[in-house]
């Protein structure tokens, strides 16, 4: 499925959407940035309540298909700026990481 | 084609936000060179976990990526602390990160794990109050 399919059926709140074409596969959450660069795969969405700069960088390097904050965490505007800039799609759900998560799964039929 | 081409990097060890700025440039360059997606991904993660070892743990460094033929070298030297027990740190779940690092997200103790996992062949020299050099070594099969 397209993000820009996810991001909508699922109603996140987007942030920045550079890269609308890119295929979702899977998912991972977590916050732990070193875990995420550790098992995160390429095209997965992923969750996560962080949301510093480094979020950036991590989800480049990892390959994300795109980065859903949950619990309709507060991000920087300079971030929001920054990821357009990188063609890192970043969307916001109001939901917790584990709601938010299962509707993922949910819309991939997983 | 039996040149190596070397892309240099000065790490800056006080800027956290622009911190893995050397690897996200890395991922691009090698994308441009036509390595394959898991080559690039192994080379720029594993060289982004040591970038960000040497902002949080180092005060900074530099870092050299080496492109022969058939693979890729990843060297980042710093003139930190050094690391005094090596296998210790190389264990999943440990890390000496404060606090104030471990808020953002670092600190999980993965990094050096992550490295040797994404690395065909990974060497630390380290020497106490001078610094530590970490040399990680890609093949590169399908190109
Ligand atoms: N370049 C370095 N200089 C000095 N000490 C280092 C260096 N790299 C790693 N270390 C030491 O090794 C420990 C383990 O490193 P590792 O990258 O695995 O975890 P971390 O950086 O603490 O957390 P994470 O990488 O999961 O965010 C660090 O906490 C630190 O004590
Ligand atoms: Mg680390």
């Amino acid at each position: 499925m397209k993000i820009k399919e996810l991001a909508e059926r699922l109603g996140f709140e987007v942030l920045a959407m550079p890269s609308p074409e890119l295929e979702a596969e899977g998912g991972y959450a977590g916050d732990l940035l070193s875990w995420v660069m550790g098992r995160a795969e390429e095209g997965n969405v992923w969750v996560t309540i962080m949301t510093n700069i480094n979020v950036l960088a991590v989800a480049s390097l990892a390959g994300v298909s795109a980065v859903v904050v949950a619990e309709g965490a507060e991000i920087d505007g300079e971030i929001v700026e920054k990821a357009k800039e990188q063609g890192i799609n970043l969307f916001r759900s109001r939901e917790p990481v584990f709601e938010t998560v299962l509707a993922v799964g949910r819309e991939m039929g997983l | 084609m039996n040149e190596v081409i070397n892309f240099h990097f000065a790490i800056d060890g006080n800027d956290f936000t622009s911190a893995g700025k050397a690897s996200v440039q890395v991922k691009k360059l090698l994308r441009q060179l036509d390595f394959d997606s898991d080559t690039i991904r192994r080379v720029s993660v594993a060289m982004y976990e040591g970038e960000i070892n040497m902002v949080i743990h180092a005060d900074g460094g530099e870092a050299d990526v080496n492109v022969h033929d058939n693979y890729i070298e990843v060297i980042l030297a710093d003139r930190g602390p050094g690391i005094p027990d090596i296998e210790l740190a190389m264990q999943e779940g440990f890390s000496t990160a404060k606090d104030n690092i471990r808020s953002l997200g670092f600190g999980a103790g993965m990094g050096l794990p992550n490295m040797k996992r994404y690395s065909d062949d990974m060497n630390i020299s380290t020497v106490i109050g001078q610094g530590t050099t970490v040399t990680m070594r890609f093949n590169v099969t399908g190109m």
